[in-house]
């Protein structure tokens, strides 16, 4: 295994508001480079395990370490070059265009009197031919499609140019060619050096593109691995709590569940 | 390379330039020696006219337009932070807050200009502070939501104490005081008066404008502005606070001016780009020309000037169902 570049050592942490212990006691390596998609049912704790990454939530115990750092030791700014987030939705109240919108994931390498120059224009332009949808940089962001719009989060984090990129369920509102295409541009970013971790609800998918998983379950169960210790019928199974069959087919998973 | 922004820094000079003559046109208008411009070349001969523009006019004009400037800027400021475009710069409990005190003054303390608008400054800036700490207890919901229900709470309770006020004050002298100044005008307007909010003006204005790109990231969910470096609660108390301390100072000699904080944002947004590069200069430039303006033919259309509050309520109101009704409104949903 390459160096980690995320250590999570004992990590638990409770949704104060309801006092509910979504996670207790996990601990995980992410190494360098990877990509790694996080498997797991609804209410598991993904979101939390990505939020807590990226320092919005704060765990109850336990130490995270980004690039062999203590997470707390970063500025806010740091961070912001460190770690990009695609969130799952994103609420924009104002009709920006899109290359507007784009261009806010510049923030991290302006100061705070600062906006935008022409460098960050081009990169900002550069995100959105990344993702294909450069010809719609002048359209106004609050009327988009799904798919359309999930993209335009996807630039922006581009844009960001983090060392580690966060996607939480990146491809739940595409259609089958945005999402060959999203997975495209996830490998582009891999192989730039950005390390990508998403959270996905399709194991096949995630087999597709990953390099590693995590598998979170209920009671905390938490297993990391390669694709074949994971990807596998009675992981699958335990975790989802219904009979799944993994087949291979031309060197692809393919998902097969019963009722 | 196009960054796009060249149409829209043309608009400002232009909009700036119209602020500008308006200003100029707005000491020569008036009702003296009979209604319509004065002429320039009668305020060397004619002492009263001299006086007039002066030191009537001149401070008049320039408040007029700090207070167009604060109230749509911070109401730009407001609708980002919150990321609601229905918010006016007065709702955290800072405009009833401000008639409270005013109100208290004229009953309990004195009815002379400078004390009222002390009072109403200082229980601005503490219905803010009740809102943001009530805001910091409430148990549930997200930040701006919280903030949202006790600016409501704490408006409201601080109307329900001017009304009290209005109930137990003297019906002859003070109520009439207390109902024209909630009224909002300009007409007691002198160069001390100006020269005491323009020091907490200018420099909120500069802050607002120096930072004014970043408000844009503010307007985004809280984790995403969390996740591009911002620390989100701590830069919109900053944005908030700037706001409110220049909304609390020109209300505390203007009295109760509502609608110019909500539309012109709006219009600001149509006009130039939603951007708040542009759009935040952009709002203080379209807020100082339409303040003025109302004020203006406040004090010339009638012998007895109507209340500026009044006039900006009936416009204000007016072009926001023109909005409304109109094909979009620029904000989702």
């Amino acid at each position: 295994m390459k160096n980690p570049i995320i250590t999570l050592d004992g990590i638990s942490f409770t949704y104060k508001a309801d006092n509910n212990k979504v996670l207790k006691t996990i601990s995980l390596e992410i190494a360098e480079d990877s990509i790694t998609g996080i498997l797991g049912p609804n209410g598991v704790g993904k979101t939390t395990l990505l939020h807590l990454l990226l320092g919005w939530n704060k765990p109850d115990s336990g130490v995270i370490k980004l690039g062999g750092k203590n997470i707390g030791a970063y500025s806010r700014n740091e961070m912001g070059r460190l770690i990009g987030l695609v969130p799952q939705y994103e609420h924009i109240s104002f009709e920006y265009s899109i290359l507007e919108y784009v261009l806010l994931g510049r923030t991290p390498h302006l100061n705070p009197l600062q906006s935008p120059g022409e460098e960050d224009y081009l990169v900002a332009e550069n995100a959105l031919e990344t993702v294909g949808i450069k010809e719609l940089a002048g359209k106004p962001v609050t009327r988009l499609s799904g798919g359309e719009k999930q993209l335009v989060l996807v630039a922006r984090s581009i844009a960001q140019e983090p060392a580690i990129l966060l996607m939480d369920e990146p491809m739940s509102n595409l259609d089958l060619a945005n999402k060959v295409r999203l997975l495209e541009v996830m490998r582009s970013l891999n192989s730039k050096g950005i390390t990508i971790l998403f959270t996905t609800h399709e194991p096949d998918v995630a087999a597709s593109i990953a390099d590693s998983f995590v598998l979170m379950g209920e009671d905390n169960l938490v297993c990391s691995g390669q694709a074949d210790d994971i990807i596998n019928s009675s992981s699958l199974s335990r975790i989802y709590g219904i009979p799944v069959e993994v087949d291979d087919y031309r060197g692809r998973k393919i998902l097969i569940w019963h009722k | 390379m196009n960054t796009g922004g060249g149409k829209d820094s043309w608009k400002l000079i232009v909009s700036f330039s119209v602020l500008v003559i308006v200003s100029i046109l707005a000491l020569f208008a008036g009702r003296y020696p009979r209604v319509g411009i004065l002429d320039p070349f009668t305020l060397s001969s004619d002492p009263i006219a001299h006086s007039l523009v002066f030191n009537l006019r001149f401070p008049r004009v320039l408040t007029a337009v700090l207070l167009g400037v604060v109230l749509s800027g911070a109401g730009m400021v407001f609708q980002m932070i919150f990321s609601n475009p229905l918010v006016e710069p007065g709702f955290l409990g800072v405009s009833q807050g401000a008639a409270f005190g005013a109100a208290f003054s004229i009953v309990f303390i004195s009815a002379s200009a400078w004390v009222i608008q002390s009072t109403a400054a200082v229980s601005a800036i503490a219905g803010l502070f009740i809102s943001y700490i009530i805001a910091k207890k409430v148990q549930f919901g997200g930040w701006v939501l919280r903030l949202i229900l006790s600016g409501i709470a704490v408006s409201a309770l601080f109307s329900a104490g001017v009304g009290i006020l209005k109930y137990t004050a003297d019906p002859m002298k003070d109520l009439p005081e207390i109902t024209f100044w909630m009224l909002g005008g300009l007409w007691s307007i002198t160069w001390s008066g100006f020269f005491t909010i323009l020091p907490a003006v200018s420099v909120s204005i500069s802050i607002l404008l120096f930072m004014r790109w970043r408000l844009n990231i503010l307007s985004l969910n809280d984790e995403t502005a969390f996740s591009l470096g911002l620390a989100p609660e701590r830069e919109r108390l900053l944005f908030l606070l700037t706001a409110t301390a220049a909304t609390a100072a020109v209300v505390s000699v203007s009295g109760i001016v509502s609608w110019v904080g909500l539309i012109i944002p709006h219009i600001s947004r149509r006009v130039f780009r939603t951007d708040t590069r542009y759009s935040l200069p952009g709002s203080m430039i379209l807020g100082g020309i339409f303040t003025l303006l109302c004020d203006t033919f406040a004090r010339m259309l009638f012998p007895g000037e109507i209340p500026l509050g009044i006039f900006t309520s009936f416009l204000g109101s007016g072009i926001f169902i023109l909005l409304l009704m109109s094909r979009n409104i620029k904000v989702e949903k």
